[in-house]
């Protein structure tokens, strides 16, 4: 009991193939779906991590990124709209020893199941949240989201919303989460590589997925991931690397007048030792909030882990607590209890 | 004295039990005037069952004191029921009529059921108190008041629009005893150098031992009390202390005041506590955990009146238990939702508002089929209605508040007592029957208390759920074709991985159908699951005599209430039947049985017939006679008794 689970006794380390964490389900997203990409990186995590398919929980809202949990072989719980984090939080705290992984979208977790997101970050319950944002509402074809841009015609915009979106990274370090990350649903590798991340870090890991929706919101996503202008649009960060990305690797960030500023290395006497190193573990949020909030076409867009702060989990918390109050208490059954106090004996 | 034996010999001629109330008054009055034969202190005077209600501002210590008496009654050996009843406000203004904070005990040598309609004695400590207790007092019953108070500023304060609240509310010929509570514990503690808001504190303690003389309590209890809560405060201890016994002596050596016993009742042998209903609901799931060997999680959001369930069960960590104080009442379901689903026993408390929120939720558990106790402790509604009030209007939400076919298991609690076994209950229900249960309790239930039988644990029987510990597994296989009940996958074995979900599912294998023939087949089969359990739970008792011409039914916590009615009513000669209804949905099986029998029933329920309309739907031809209360307060026996008076004589 008094063990304290880590990642490293969380499982014993099995040998499956990705395919292997497929269920007998058809997979039906649509045909070109940036759902299928982010599918095909989760299976290939677990298989790489070695995780046993029993002790992996995928538990997820509604939506199209919902139907997640039906095409695995693992324990899976397609929940009901907006309560995921609620239901994986319970989950958790319920069942220490298991890998959860929250499956939910733009709108199931920032709209009608935004409260319990923030939250979720406040305790640090140790689960991965895969947050598929696609800027749309998609299974109901077509309605603006919390995500979509200002001004976006949609199916109930018809004249363009009058609404500010959220970025995801924001209200994450709005909420003290400990970590986040950001990645893109076609990047197989390098999304491996951020949930890998997100499963080995202690605490609430939100990924958001930038996901493009075929159907609804083809190419909402285009400006940054477009195969010709992306490296100048993206930049990928690594924790004590410099943050260096471009075409020719030459353009990077340094702060000025304290904001973050677009630099090229060579010009005006800056060199590679000028870039700012990103430290995804210093627990000032200050840098990550300006990282994280990076917009085309002043910055370039943050990718990979932009913050992963260690600090104590509410699961290992809730263990421990159990544990201490065990030991210090008088009261060891529930029988103790009902016979404490004040009591008394008619004959 | 005359018009009180006047207004008794009126009564008389109504009713049996009336004159033995006006009777017992005015014994007590006789007592009074007789004030000079000190000889009759040292004979206490017996009596069968005393009503006391302790009035105050919310900051005056009424609770406290009231506890500690009905307390010490319970020691003594006396049955005792208690109610308090405080604003909704934490700190309502003072000396105002919404910021009484009252507290009623019944205690007797025979069962008492209920904290009692109306107070044979009443403690006043200000004007406020006094308006808001009338209304709750035996006529011409005996009144202390602390005279310090009752100050022009404060007769104003409290509405009185005269310097004579007694005339103004009909009183005079009440046995009023003016104490000056407030200077005679300032001058019993003058000696110990306490601030004034210290020495004003106390003065609860000065009415206790006032009231310890009146009911010949000895003090020990009491001061043992102090000691362990005020433990390493002796300038606390002495000052309660002093302030206790300076009200005890006071009224031993008092003309006004008399001493009176009321001998103990005969109650089942045993060691007993005394308890609350919320306490014991929390205490009732700790053992129903224990019982089936699981860990208990508690999702919950705080909710008055249920609040203090979370509470409880959050101090059990020494128990393992998992509490988590969720962001909104939908989080605390689905994190409950979420612990079933890892295999524990879970549960959520809320009142009325937040079953509201929860229902989209309770639906899911409807259709996944995972074992969850929903506890609904029921106030005043709709919307936030009265928070801190009882009714029992919240019946037709459980037991239909959810979108499509989604029948769950609906069960009452009858008594703050009974609260633990049917928590027990319900989890049995849930577990074995693998369906969400909501459990109904009120207001009244939560907060008021009873003395408590400890059971031996070991006496009670194990809870066995269905879980399955390997493969092959089938989630919505029936594996217990009788139960027609879903087999409950422990998490984390190798072969045992399946999905669950809100969708539609295949009959079998779970997986997505949209197939008409299997939704319906699917609805049929979650209904058939529930009614069910009727094949599992005791078939409804009558009590009473079973051949009266009339049948009084009642559901939940108008129990106590009820049965009181009942043997009042058979002591004036005048036969009932009565029913009490625990398990809601399903009825017992043998329910229509007894509806037919009776060539008249009266449904009483603390909401618009609810539970009669109900019986109506699944009973067609069955119509019984409603009496309804919506005032946020339990029944009266009296008005029960009344009513069942009236209809005999039609």
């Amino acid at each position: 009991m008094a063990t304290t689970i880590t990642k490293e006794n969380l499982y014993k380390k099995v040998n499956l193939k990705p395919t292997e964490y497929k269920s007998d389900q058809e997979v039906r997203w649509c045909p070109g779906c940036g759902d299928h990409a982010i599918y095909n990186a989760i299976l290939k995590t677990w298989s790489e991590l070695g995780i046993p398919k029993e002790k992996i929980a995928v538990i997820s809202g509604i939506g199209c990124s919902s139907r997640f949990p039906y095409y695995v072989d693992v324990y899976g719980f397609h929940t009901i709209h907006g309560r995921a984090g609620a239901i994986s939080s319970g989950f958790k705290t319920a069942r220490p020893d298991m890998s959860v992984w929250q499956i939910t979208g733009d709108g199931d977790g920032l709209a009608i199941g935004g409260n319990h997101l923030i939250h979720e970050c406040r305790r640090n319950i140790d689960l991965n949240i895969i947050l598929f944002n696609n800027e749309i509402y998609g299974l109901t074809k077509g309605q603006y989201s919390p995500t979509s841009r200002f001004g976006q015609i949609t199916k109930t915009s018809p004249y363009g919303t009058i609404e500010r979106p959220f970025n995801v990274g924001q209200l994450v370090l709005g909420a003290n989460g400990s970590f986040f990350a950001r990645t893109i649903d076609a990047y197989i590798k390098e999304s491996v590589e951020v949930y890998k991340a997100a499963e080995y870090h202690k605490g609430t890991s939100v990924v958001e997925v930038l996901q493009n929706c075929v159907i609804y919101n083809n190419g909402a996503h285009a400006e940054i991931t477009n195969k010709e202008t992306r490296k100048e649009r993206q930049i990928w960060l690594k924790h004590g690397e410099p943050m260096i990305f471009g075409e020719n690797n030459d353009k990077g960030l340094i702060l000025e007048n304290e904001r973050l500023k677009v630099v090229k290395i060579g010009e005006n006497g800056i060199t590679e030792k000028d870039i700012l190193v990103h430290d995804a573990k210093t627990d000032n949020l200050g840098l990550h909030l300006m990282l994280a909030t990076m917009s085309y076409p002043e910055y370039p867009i943050a990718m990979g882990v932009i913050r992963d702060v260690s600090r104590p989990t509410y699961d290992e918390l809730m263990e421990k607590q159990i544990d201490e109050i065990r030991q210090k208490s008088k009261i060891k059954t529930v029988q103790d209890l009902l016979n404490s106090g004040n009591t008394w004996e008619i004959k | 004295m005359g018009k009180i034996c006047k207004f008794a010999l009126e009564i008389n001629k109504q009713s049996f039990v009336i004159k033995k109330i006006v009777i017992l008054q005015t014994d007590i009055n006789h007592l009074f005037e007789k004030n000079n034969k000190m000889d009759e202190k040292h004979k206490p005077t017996e009596l069968e069952d005393v009503v006391i209600r302790f009035a105050g501002d919310s900051g005056d210590g009424m609770q406290l004191i009231g506890t500690l008496f009905s307390d010490a009654s319970a020691h003594y050996g006396n049955d005792i029921a208690t109610f308090p009843d405080y604003p909704a406000e934490i700190r309502a203004p003072q000396g105002t009529v919404g910021g009484v904070s009252g507290f009623t005990v019944h205690f007797g040598h025979t069962e008492v059921n209920t904290p009692g309609d109306y107070a044979d004695l009443l403690v006043a400590m200000n004007p406020a108190s006094l308006k808001a207790s009338v209304k709750y007092l035996k006529p011409g019953t005996t009144i202390i008041i602390d005279i310090d108070a009752f100050t022009d500023k404060n007769l104003k304060k409290a509405g009185y629009k005269t310097s004579d609240p007694f005339k103004e509310d009909g009183l005079e010929d009440y046995n009023i005893i003016p104490v000056k509570i407030t200077s005679l514990t300032r001058e019993a503690l003058k000696d110990l150098n306490l601030d004034n808001k210290a020495v004003t504190r106390s003065k609860n303690m000065f009415v206790l031992g006032m009231v310890d003389f009146m009911f010949s309590r000895p003090l020990d209890y009491t001061i043992q009390f102090f000691e362990k809560k005020f433990a390493g405060k002796p300038i606390i201890i002495e000052a309660n202390e002093k302030a206790l016994k300076a009200g005890f002596n006071f009224a031993e050596s008092s003309h006004a005041i008399f001493s009176f016993k009321v001998a103990p009742a005969k109650i089942e042998s045993g060691r007993y506590r005394n308890i609350n209903g919320n306490t014991a609901t929390a205490w009732g799931f700790l053992t129903a955990a224990q019982k089936a060997g699981l860990e208990l999680f508690c999702g919950s959001y705080p909710i008055t009146p249920a609040t203090d369930i979370l509470q409880e069960l959050s101090k059990r960590r020494d128990l393992g238990v998992k509490t988590f104080q969720a962001e909104d009442e939908i989080a605390g379901i689905s994190t409950s939702i979420g612990a079933s689903f890892a295999g524990d026993l879970a549960i959520t408390t809320t009142s009325g508002p937040g079953l509201a929120l929860k229902t989209e939720a309770a639906g899911l558990a409807v259709i996944t089929e995972l074992p969850l106790v929903i506890v609904d402790v029921q106030r005043g509604g709709p919307s936030t209605g009265l928070p801190t009030k009882t009714e029992q209007g919240d019946l037709f939400q459980a037991l239909y508040g959810r979108n499509g076919e989604s029948s769950l298991a609906v069960i009452a609690a009858l008594g703050p007592a009974d609260a633990f076994h049917t928590a027990i209950e319900a989890s049995r229900i849930a577990l074995e029957h693998m369906t969400p249960v909501i459990m109904l309790t009120d207001s009244y239930i939560a907060n008021g208390t009873q003395p408590f039988r400890i059971p031996d644990l070991d006496t009670i029987p194990e809870i066995k759920p269905p879980i399955v510990t390997e493969p092959p597994y089938q989630p919505y296989e029936r594996i217990d074709k009788e139960k027609m009940i879903r087999g409950w996958a422990k998490v984390g074995i190798p072969g045992l991985q399946h999905r669950l979900g809100s969708l539609e599912k295949m009959a079998v294998t779970g997986t997505v159908s949209y197939v008409p023939e299997n939704h319906e087949r699917m609805v049929k089969e979650r209904q058939a699951k529930v009614d069910a359990i009727a094949n599992d739970i005791p078939e409804q008792k009558v009590e009473g005599n079973h051949d009266a011409e009339i049948l009084i039914i009642g559901w939940g916590s108008t129990y106590g209430h009820i049965r009181r009615a009942a043997n009042q009513l058979k002591r004036e000669g005048i036969d009932v039947a009565y029913t009490q209804f625990k398990y809601i949905n399903p009825l017992p099986k043998n329910t229509g049985e007894i509806l037919k029998k009776y060539k008249q029933s009266v449904v009483f329920e603390l909401n618009m017939g609810q539970f009669a309309n109900y019986l109506r739907m699944k009973y067609p031809g069955f119509d019984p006679l409603q009496y309804n209360k919506v005032q946020g307060l339990p029944f009266t026996v009296q008005e029960i008794v009344d009513h069942i008076k009236s209809l005999l004589k039609k």
